[in-house]
């Protein structure tokens, strides 16, 4: 590494680029890649401030001393589809055959804080994931699976606390102790407004309620991880990785701001904070963003906000294979893609990973095809060696010049978005929004161009025979069965007890009270989703997304 | 040409809750680089709004995005409020996450086109152009 004293050796001087297959070399992000990397790339990089160990400040190499030598990640499949016993029944499956931990796809309505007997839900009960309108349909998701043994993720956000409300209220339905509760909420709904665009309330009320759960969870549930900041969804919108990580820690430091200034103590709340990001097809790339992820943070919270505790500087994160790199095209292709992906979150160091499965770009996948992306994760974990020692890409000079440049130009967006007031102002001007449209743009006139390549879409096609793979299907006897529950469940509850739980909800809301303790007595009064999510709406309004 | 040709009407329109609005919005600029006028209707429309816009805008062409599994409700509801309003002729194609077991049923029901992930803008504008009924 450059900071002995023997003579750098400089890089060899291209003279042009006669010989090579392309004009230029480029990532799937459009940032162009040199030929050679060599210790001349790495000269600024210094050894011990900038790489460290593993274990300790600032974390490029993880935040394990042992890394995976210790313990694996968590194997943690996103499922969710059509009925809560549905999905009871994929979550047991995926344990049965080695998962170790769940993670929870709701659909359109419940993301959207709808009942399924919505007129706005129909067509969409239980397609993309599983239909929650009540905690009747929470006990049925959870039936017979032991919430102090294991860890739930759960992916929704405009309507977030309601969810941890119902997941608490099941909790404790089967004797579980709070304090012994272990999780991740998603909860992140600064990325809605950037790039998922499935929010309810205006951003300032929405933040207020993501607050609320911070605050709750970290006097009662201490053990739980109440957001998971996203960068996922930002990079399938069309982000760069570079924007997805600047975006998304920049995202990170206004909960940081917000809950300071809620009063919060950093050490207390902040090490509860988790990371979501995407892995796409650039190997490399992805590995330096998440490198740079962990030193970015580590940095930000030592010398922004002041924490010298390692529980608050340590970034912890989830990772997801790219959904928008699937191809309905010769569909078993995605199992390589995958893996490849996969490879680079683990290389990267990621804490849980889920993979996609191969028929994603068709529909939600099928047992068979979920359980092969679980098998791909269990190969790289045992067989293919990569776990068997700590970050084994450190000191590499493309790497760490990779990592570098994700660092610089991330604290490039952090200045910007500081000069417009933060990124709540940020969002409120489009600046994210427009800036990952243009990204999206550039991306698709470059496959067009054939300047990047897919395979079996822009190179390689084949005739498509239609049926190359089974699809789940999920008819409407979903939307039938859940109309029915809530139904019953409307019919059997004390109504004047949801009428007073809503009412005081409502109250709380007005007042700029934690609304949490209010959200639960209502959950437990089997108040609805809907009727929760509108005594909301009544006092907050909901959001209209500026013109771009 | 002595006469100025009248651009081709296209409203993007995304109908369901769902909000990956990424699709959408390349195709809304595709179209426009390609030389049409395209009117983007934002999120969560109904198809009682989507046909109403369209109507008001004198679109030629619909192009509906729908990735959530709705597209079996939504789409024969906005090309028949489309007919009932008149607009006989108004070319609706889809673009999203659609099993090849619902085209034909799609066609049948009035959708010109579906295309699925993967598809070039190019072919896209392309559809449009050579399938949109001339004026008088």
């Amino acid at each position: 590494m450059p900071t002995t004293d023997t003579a750098i050796e400089q890089p060899p001087k291209a003279s042009g680029n006669a010989g090579e297959r392309k004009s230029s070399f480029r990532t799937v992000s459009l940032d162009e890649v040199n030929r050679l990397y060599s210790p001349a790339d790495v000269a600024q990089i210094n050894t011990e401030n900038d790489i460290g160990s593993p274990g300790e400040f600032p974390y490029t190499r993880g935040i394990h001393a042992s890394g995976y030598r210790g313990k694996l990640w968590t194997m943690r499949q996103f499922a969710g589809f059509g009925t809560p016993e549905e999905t009871n029944l994929r979550f047991k499956y995926l344990s049965r055959e080695g998962q170790t931990g769940l993670s929870v796809a709701y659909d359109l309505p419940t993301l959207m804080g709808y009942d399924a007997d919505s007129p706005l839900s129909e067509g969409e009960v239980g397609k993309c994931g599983v239909a929650v309108s009540s905690l009747a349909d929470m006990e049925a998701l959870f039936d017979g699976i032991d919430l102090e043994q294991v860890t739930v993720s759960q992916t929704i956000n405009a309507p977030a606390s309601v969810l941890l409300a119902m997941y608490l209220v099941v909790a404790e339905k089967q004797g579980a102790d709070w304090k012994k509760i272990s999780g991740t909420l998603q909860n992140d709904i600064l990325k809605e407004y950037i790039a998922q665009k499935e929010w309810i309330y205006p951003i300032r009320s929405a933040m207020k309620l993501v607050i609320d759960t911070f605050e709750f969870c970290t006097e009662q549930v201490p053990r739980y991880n109440p957001i998971s900041v996203s960068g996922y969804h930002i990079r399938e919108a069309g982000a760069t990785a570079l924007q997805e990580l600047a975006f998304t820690l920049r995202d990170g430091i206004e909960y940081v701001d917000w809950g300071i200034r809620a009063g919060l103590d950093i050490d207390r709340f902040v090490p509860r904070i988790s990371f979501f990001f995407n892995a796409h097809n650039d190997f490399f790339e992805e590995i330096a963003k998440y490198r740079a992820a962990r030193r970015i943070w580590a940095r930000v919270m030592r010398d922004r906000f002041g924490s010298s505790s390692e529980r608050t500087l340590k970034l912890r994160f989830h990772t997801q294979t790219a959904g928008v790199s699937l191809t309905v095209q010769q569909p078993l292709n995605n199992v390589v893609r995958v893996a490849i992906q996969a490879l680079a979150g683990v290389l990267g160091g990621t804490n849980s990973l889920h993979t996609d499965s191969y028929d994603e770009a068709l529909a939600l996948p099928t047992d068979r095809a979920a359980l092969l992306s679980l098998r791909t994760q269990q190969i790289i974990a045992e067989e293919s060696g990569v776990a068997n020692t700590v970050d084994p890409l450190g000191g590499s000079y493309f790497v760490e010049s990779l990592t570098q440049k994700m660092e610089d130009g991330a604290r490039d967006y952090f200045e910007r978005i500081d000069n417009m007031g933060g990124m709540v102002e940020a969002i409120e001007k489009g600046f994210p929004q427009r800036e990952i449209q243009d990204s999206a743009y550039q991306y698709q006139k470059a496959l067009e161009a054939g300047e990047q390549t897919i395979v079996g879409v822009n190179k390689y096609q084949m005739e498509s025979t239609g049926t190359e793979v089974p699809i789940l299907v999920i008819d409407e006897s979903v939307r039938h069965h859940q109309l029915e529950r809530l139904q019953q469940t409307r019919d059997r509850r004390d109504k004047q007890a949801v009428v007073r739980t809503l009412d005081k909800l409502r109250h709380a809301a007005e007042a700029g009270d934690n609304t949490m303790l209010a959200t639960i007595e209502a959950v437990r009064e089997y108040a609805t989703l809907g009727e929760i999510c509108s005594a909301l709406r009544d006092v907050y309004g909901v959001y209209e997304e500026p013109a771009i | 040409m002595a006469q100025a040709e009248r651009k081709i009407r296209v409203l993007v329109a995304k109908p369901g809750l769902d909000g990956h609005d990424r699709g959408a919005k390349v195709i809304a600029r595709a179209l426009r680089d390609a030389g049409m006028e395209v009117i983007y209707t934002g999120l969560r429309q109904t198809p009682e709004m989507i046909a109403a816009a369209a109507l008001q805008e004198d679109v030629d062409a619909v192009g509906v995005s729908i990735l959530s599994g709705a597209h079996n409700t939504l789409c024969p509801r906005i090309v028949s409020l489309l007919r009932e309003q008149g607009m006989k002729d108004t070319l609706v194609v889809l673009g999203g996450i659609v099993p090849q077991e619902d085209i034909p049923k799609l066609k049948e029901q009035g959708v010109a086109e579906i295309f699925l992930p993967g598809t070039s803008t190019q072919d896209i504008a392309k559809f449009i152009r050579e399938n949109v009924r001339p004026r008088e």
